[in-house]
């Protein structure tokens, strides 16, 4: 047994070579051996059939719909999950626990499931269908509905990375600075935010990750219409179903662009708020 | 500018953290809240600061009823214990921290910021962030930002206590010599009685959310109002009812009817002091504080029998049994007597 | 005493507040109002479609054959991935903190691919490597080896990142003293290593168990909705299509059922983990307030 505890001089131990090729192996094939081939397979014929898909109207259609999204629907839920961590963990309330459970249910709830319940609230026959009509808006099979099921499914993610953050810096710094005749509001633009700032930002990039690529919750309500509404995943969707596989490929590589641009950011925040 | 603070209350839930406290704190002194954990001593700073909100009772600086006024309005130099240092701000920013909140010019905060750096020698720092400086250095860094906006009272939160001995022992003389420089009124809060003695010239011993003593080191080393203070501000023996400091103890070996006999248990050389640990008859251990030459002459041995004879002892009618932690016993004399009467302001 | 605390109940709010009371009471009406709005008045609306037709068309509706296949099916594809996943996450974990290999650093960022990654685009990838097309001459799409192989993708990281910042945290002192005291390889990390790591890879597990049991993209054009391969989300997805929505909704109210179990489990894990930390404050007889004004003194 290649023992990797036995070891323990200087502190680096040898992970031992069986463990080494299980653990990286499954790695190699589960995660990066399929990346790797998306991006083969999309550039196999050259830059052009993919950019050609994506500059198309409804590519470039579906992702301005999907940037659209993203930028109502990140800072409403970065406002809401800054306001909720402070009352989390700054006030006291016996309600607590019922806005922390809340907030696990979108993690926990099938994308499809959020879509169902969206589609039934604001369908012909929801609650809020007759005012709604009256006052003329169109919630399902148009952008305020593909919003409110971005911004349902991704509600946690702010609150989750501020909160332990705002615990660990605590209240010492707050009070200091309302001893240097600090307001309240100066105090959470000088001092609370900047101390928060990293824990929000990762929050914010997790969120944004979600929003740009929600596909279950957002293809149930939006009706998947080309040219309307279409977000990016759906447009990969779409094509990869009606087979052309070049503007199914071309979003999918754009998309994971996106997605290796956030793990990035995730990993310099990460270092960042180690720091 | 003096500091009074008038029967103040304050608990947390079921905790009785301030029970009726009142303190006068002249203009220009430096004196040091002592007293164990749990003794409210915090929790009175905080109160003074504004941190904390009383449940009832006043706090007037320089005359003024400040009970009412928030925090940023007290004008108060407030330092944490674990120095609150901005950490996304370099020493700079720390120490201007208050100008600018005051809206002052960039060329005035420069200056000011520059002139307390130098008065607490961290100048040429001034572009480190907190997680580059040494824990002593971070304390001056919080003291500079607290004198920065020239406070009417300077209030400091067990301010050594995260640091080690050498660097506490600097800063003490270095508070002490800053303290008669600036010469405003600042209230330390410290459970190191030698700490408070080397610094304060007024001492309030605090204990379970009351005010047990105040008075000069010495009124509190010579005339403790009870048993708590006696054991809190040093050393002490029980022999019956009567409380001694071990260095009152004296040791001869010629039985009289002054002393008792004791036998010899112990003898501990710390270099040039000696302690000499005792059994009395009854059961009871008692130990002296002699000097390398005394037990010379006195020629004492392990298991030898000797004669101790109580120089200063002294006595507090009524009061409970000594508990050999000193922190945990409630004082006698006046238990009791004040729950009634704290509800009143 | 006790009288004279309790005429002053509002001493028990620990200072200090970083809104004014009333700015706390507005940003909490409105916290709650937001949640209610956004999260639960859908799911208000699924329940009252579950059962708009009564609780016997809804037990009809979640006993169809279809319906009790695709429940089970992806009940025991999850059970089958999580298990995958505790020993592979659990792998990967003990090398990102103990091993040194090249490369180490770009393996513990692509292990947050699958979060960053839209399922779609997963779904994508994986049925192009998997697929009719696979360059290594595989071809698993459309059946049930397709499910496991998705799920695993997407709920990796979840045991990763819970069993890592254990084993960093883990006292290499008790593995020396288990060694010293004569324990080999396997044992140290039978009796010491596995237990403290426990918790996490519990919490981390339900995690990936309420994601799996959920998840629609990744599945969908990899497994796709064959008579073999239908998961109930995607069972839900057939229902919305063909108009059957009080089916779908009862099929969701099952599968929601299913997750808050997991997220109730995962609670009670949490709690669990931090039982021994507990137990050290315990001691004083439970009188947190005073406790936090100890900590202040």
């Amino acid at each position: 047994m290649s023992s990797s505890v036995g070891n323990h001089a200087g502190g680096s131990t040898t992970g031992g070579w069986g463990l080494r090729v299980l653990g990286l192996g499954y790695i190699a094939v589960l995660l990066v051996a399929p990346l790797i081939l998306l991006f083969y397979k999309t550039f196999e014929e050259g830059l052009a059939p993919p950019f050609e898909a994506i500059t198309s109207s409804d590519g470039l259609h579906a992702l301005k719909l999907t940037l659209i999204t993203v930028a109502i629907a990140v800072p409403i839920n970065t406002v809401f999950g800054i306001i909720c961590s402070l009352l989390l963990v700054r006030h006291k309330w016996k309600g607590n626990w019922l806005i922390d459970a809340a907030l696990n249910l979108p993690f926990a709830i099938s994308p499809v499931v959020i879509g169902l319940s969206l589609f039934l609230l604001y369908g012909k026959h929801g609650w809020l269908e007759p005012g709604l009509a009256e006052a003329g808006i169109k919630v399902l099979f148009s952008t305020p509905g593909i919003v409110l099921a971005c911004i349902f499914v991704s509600v946690p993610f702010v609150v989750r990375e501020t909160v332990p953050v705002l615990q660990e810096i605590g209240t010492e710094q707050e009070q200091a600075a309302e001893t240097l005749g600090a307001g309240p509001w100066q105090t959470f633009w000088r001092v609370t935010l900047p101390a928060i700032r990293w824990g929000v930002a990762y929050g914010v990039v997790l969120c944004t990750a979600r929003v740009l690529g929600e596909f279950g919750a957002v293809s149930v309500v939006s009706g998947n219409i080309s040219g309307e509404t279409q977000t990016l995943p759906l447009f990969v969707e779409k094509n990869y179903q009606n087979f052309n596989l070049p503007g199914a490929f071309g979003a999918a590589v754009l998309l994971a662009l996106l997605a290796l641009a956030v793990l990035m950011a995730m990993n310099l925040l990460k270092r960042k708020e180690a720091a | 500018m003096g500091i009074s603070v008038e029967g103040a209350n304050k608990s947390f839930g079921d905790f009785q953290a301030l029970d009726d406290v009142s303190i006068e704190v002249p203009d220009g002194s430096l004196t040091a809240l002592l007293g164990p954990s749990g003794s409210g001593k915090s929790t009175l700073l905080r109160a003074i600061a504004g941190l904390e909100t009383l449940d009832s009772g006043r706090v007037l600086i320089d005359g003024e009823d400040v009970s009412k006024k928030p925090t940023q309005k007290r004008e108060v130099g407030f330092v944490f214990q674990h120095y609150a240092a901005f950490k996304h701000m370099t020493v700079f920013e720390n120490v201007g921290f208050g100008l600018k909140i005051r809206k002052w010019k960039k060329e005035q905060v420069r200056a000011r910021v520059h002139e307390l750096l130098n008065l607490v020698q961290l100048h040429g720092l001034a572009d480190r962030y907190p997680s580059q400086l040494s824990g002593g250095q971070r304390q001056r860094m919080a003291l500079a930002r607290a004198l920065a906006v020239e406070p009417q009272v300077l209030l400091l939160d067990e301010p050594f206590g995260a640091l080690d001995a050498k660097v506490r022992k600097d800063l003490r003389t270095w508070l002490r010599r800053l303290h008669e420089e600036m010469n405003v009124t600042t209230i330390f809060v410290t459970h190191d009685q030698e700490e408070a003695m080397d610094v304060a010239g007024q001492l309030v011993v605090m204990n379970k959310g009351r005010v047990e003593q105040s008075g000069s080191a010495d009124d509190l080393y010579d005339k403790p109002a009870n048993e708590f203070v006696m054991s809190f501000v040093g050393e002490v023996n029980r022999l019956g009812d009567n409380f001694v400091r071990p260095h009152d103890i004296e040791v001869v070996r010629d039985r009289d009817d002054s002393t008792e006999e004791a036998m010899v248990q112990r003898i501990v050389a710390l270099g040039f002091e000696i302690r000499v640990e005792f059994v009395l008859g009854d059961g009871t251990e008692v130990w002296a504080q002699l000097t390398r030459g005394e037990l010379q002459r006195l020629e004492l041995e392990e298991g030898e029998i000797a004669y101790l004879r109580p120089v200063h002892a002294k006595s507090f009618n009524g009061s409970a049994p000594p508990d050999p932690q000193g922190a945990s016993t409630p004082p006698g004399p006046t238990d009791g007597g004040d729950a009634e009467v704290s509800a009143a302001a | 005493m006790e009288a004279h605390a309790a005429q002053h109940p509002a001493a028990t709010r620990s200072r200090p507040l970083r809104l004014p009371r009333v700015g706390a009471g507005l940003g909490r009406g409105l916290v709650v109002l937001w949640l209610s709005v956004i999260v639960l008045l859908p799911l208000a609306a699924l329940l009252d479609e579950s059962l708009s037709q009564g609780l016997a068309h809804f037990w009809s509706q979640v006993t169809t054959p279809q319906a009790k296949s695709a429940l089970a099916l992806i009940l025991v594809c999850s059970l089958i991935v999580v298990a995958i996943n505790a020993v592979f996450g659990t792998i990967v974990a003990w090398l990102l903190v103990r091993d040194d290999f090249p490369g180490k650093s770009f393996v513990n960022a692509i292990i947050d691919l699958p979060f960053a990654l839209p399922t779609i685009v997963a779904s994508l990838i994986l049925i192009e490597l998997w697929g009719k097309n696979s360059p290594v001459g595989i071809d698993i799409a459309l059946s049930r080896t397709a499910i496991v192989v998705a799920l695993c993708f997407v709920t990796l990281p979840f045991v990763v990142r819970a069993v890592q910042p254990l084993l960093m945290e883990m006292d290499r002192d008790m593995e020396e003293a288990a060694a010293s005291l004569g324990a080999g390889g396997l044992t140290v990390f039978r009796r010491i290593i596995f237990p403290n790591l426990l918790p996490g890879l519990a919490a981390g597990v339900a995690l990936a168990f309420a994601r799996a049991l959920g998840e629609y993209g990744s599945v969908l054009l990899f497994a796709g909705g064959t008579k073999n391969t239908t998961v109930a989300s995607i069972l839900i997805g057939q229902q919305i299509e063909s108009g059957n929505e009080s089916g779908a909704a009862a099929i969701s109210i099952v599968l929601l059922a299913m997750a808050l179990v997991c997220l109730f489990l995962i609670t009670l894990i949490q709690r669990w983990g931090t039982r021994h930390e507990r137990a050290q404050g315990a001691g004083a007889g439970g009188l947190v307030v005073a406790a936090e004004d100890e900590e202040r003194e």
